[in-house]
């Protein structure tokens, strides 16, 4: 295929995102264009369209196409207590100075189906702070918000689950949390009780609760600089005064335009505080 | 000195990519080994490594050559005299300005960072001004992206199989199609070379 042929496939591409946006105000026009061409033309084989433009057509007049279409725009890549360090960093060093608010509000920006929401919930629940907490748990996919609402995760999973929360200094056995039916764990339903899932665009959509602390991991690193600034500007405004940011192991606020708003607090594990 | 293009002017090129599994440590220091600190051309790096923990290629290569070495930053700019290594458990990709992006998108060919991850978005960026390396391993990986430089016009070069401590992924991408070389470790290093004089 020769080069000038691709650039017919980026042309499609953003016609597609200007198409979706006009017709359903899923605003894809500022992601990184190229994992999201990757996610396009996998998309374009699952549907077995001969072009990208055929899937345009087809998302722009059957919206069960584009609910289809969407599942392969986001990514659903999540484990509970992904990267144990972040999660021992909340518990060490973050959560001592939440327990001194009388009340506290949480914002899990980008849940996809809720391994790290119920991984907060959990850290909340054994720091003694699940009772007081709110956590607003965020996405643009309603698909994956469902699944995240249910709780149900596959048991396969467990095992690297469990490592992940002993490593994360889990104080109990992971077990507590689940019950095992057939294929599928059930996540304690008490963990959920102080969860609103919530549709939320971090690309259209504004600030709609001031927060203490909002985690928002690998995300970022699928928006280009535009939108990462945008979102950079929401957590700042919903942030309290001294409010902490939980970003992905490889994501920074350091070189975006919010850089000098913010400050390392522990830089390792990608926690950052509002200045 | 004999030259690798004794026939056609040598290619102008703007960044090199290379890719590299089991075995890839011992050849990428003979890569590398040695390239002088006016080496501009950037060096982007899928060596694939295990999902879990930190990596370790930075504080190695480090000692091993006058580049500028570093774990690939999320949308870093590419920039000259560097030698990039993608992240453990990230794909890395190539924005069209030449911006550095990461994704966890499901591994391919059961990696990640996957090699045809990095080659396909190489030449999105940079088309034929590229050169796509491709060394020892025991993976697929990496064979479908250098295809994809040799059509976009790219210099694509496999490392010699029979040299190679695992032959698998070199034999992979020989047996879809036919790069301009087929080379020894040492003369790779000596075409890096020569490409650079050329590009300064």
């Amino acid at each position: 295929m020769s080069a000038s042929s691709w650039q017919g496939v980026d042309i499609e591409i953003k016609l597609l995102v200007e198409a979706i946006y006009l017709r359903y105000s899923y605003d894809f026009r500022n992601y990184s264009l190229a994992s999201l061409k990757r996610r396009v033309l996998l998309a374009q084989r699952q549907l077995e369209c001969a072009s990208i433009s055929e899937i345009q057509h087809r998302v722009l007049y059957d919206p069960e196409v584009f609910m289809e279409l969407l599942q392969y725009l986001t990514i659903p890549v999540s484990e509970m207590f992904r990267d144990p360090v972040y999660y021992l960093a909340l518990r060490e060093k973050v959560m001592p100075v939440l327990r001194t608010y009388p009340s506290l509000k949480i914002w899990v920006a980008g849940c996809s189906t809720g391994e790290e929401v119920y991984s907060i919930a959990i850290l909340l629940h054994e720091e003694g702070l699940l009772d007081r907490s709110i956590i607003y748990a965020t996405d643009i996919n309603p698909h994956s918000l469902k699944q995240a609402q249910r709780g149900i995760f596959s048991l396969d999973n467990v095992p690297q689950y469990t490592r992940n929360y002993q490593l994360a200094g889990g104080r109990q056995s992971f077990a507590d949390y689940y019950t095992a039916a057939y294929e599928s764990v059930i996540l304690d339903k008490s963990l959920k009780e102080r969860v609103t899932f919530a549709d939320h665009s971090l690309a259209t959509d504004s600030v709609f609760s001031e927060t203490h602390f909002i985690s928002c991991r690998n995300v970022l690193i699928y928006f280009n600089k535009d939108l990462q600034n945008r979102t950079f500007g929401l957590f700042h405004e919903s942030l309290c005064h001294r409010g902490f940011l939980g970003l992905g192991s490889k994501e920074t606020i350091e070189f975006s335009s919010y850089a000098s708003y913010f400050e390392y607090f522990s830089k390792e594990e990608r926690v950052f505080r509002k200045l | 000195m004999t030259t690798f293009f004794p026939d056609r002017p040598i290619p102008q090129v703007d960044a090199v990519v290379i890719g590299a599994s089991a075995g890839g440590l011992q050849a990428l220091t003979v890569l590398v080994e040695g390239l002088s600190s006016r080496f501009r051309l950037p060096l982007l790096v899928v060596q694939h490594i295990p999902p879990h923990g930190s990596s370790c290629l930075v504080s190695v290569f480090q000692n091993k050559t006058k580049l500028r070495v570093k774990e690939v930053d999320e949308k870093e700019l590419v920039s000259p005299g560097t030698l990039y290594f993608a992240a453990p458990d990230y794909h890395l990709l190539v924005e069209e300005d030449y911006c550095l992006s990461l994704s966890q998108c499901e591994a391919v060919n059961f990696s990640r960072p996957s090699i045809d991850v990095l080659f396909e978005s190489a030449v999105d960026a940079w088309g034929e001004r590229l050169v796509g390396i491709l060394l020892t391993g025991a993976s697929e990986d990496g064979a479908a992206g250098l295809e994809k430089v040799h059509w976009a016009g790219g210099l694509t070069i496999v490392q010699e199989p029979t040299e190679a401590q695992v032959a698998t992924m070199p034999r992979a991408a020989l047996q879809r199609f036919t790069p301009d070389f087929i080379l020894p470790l040492r003369e790779i290093h000596r075409l890096l070379c020569e490409l650079e004089c050329r590009n300064a």
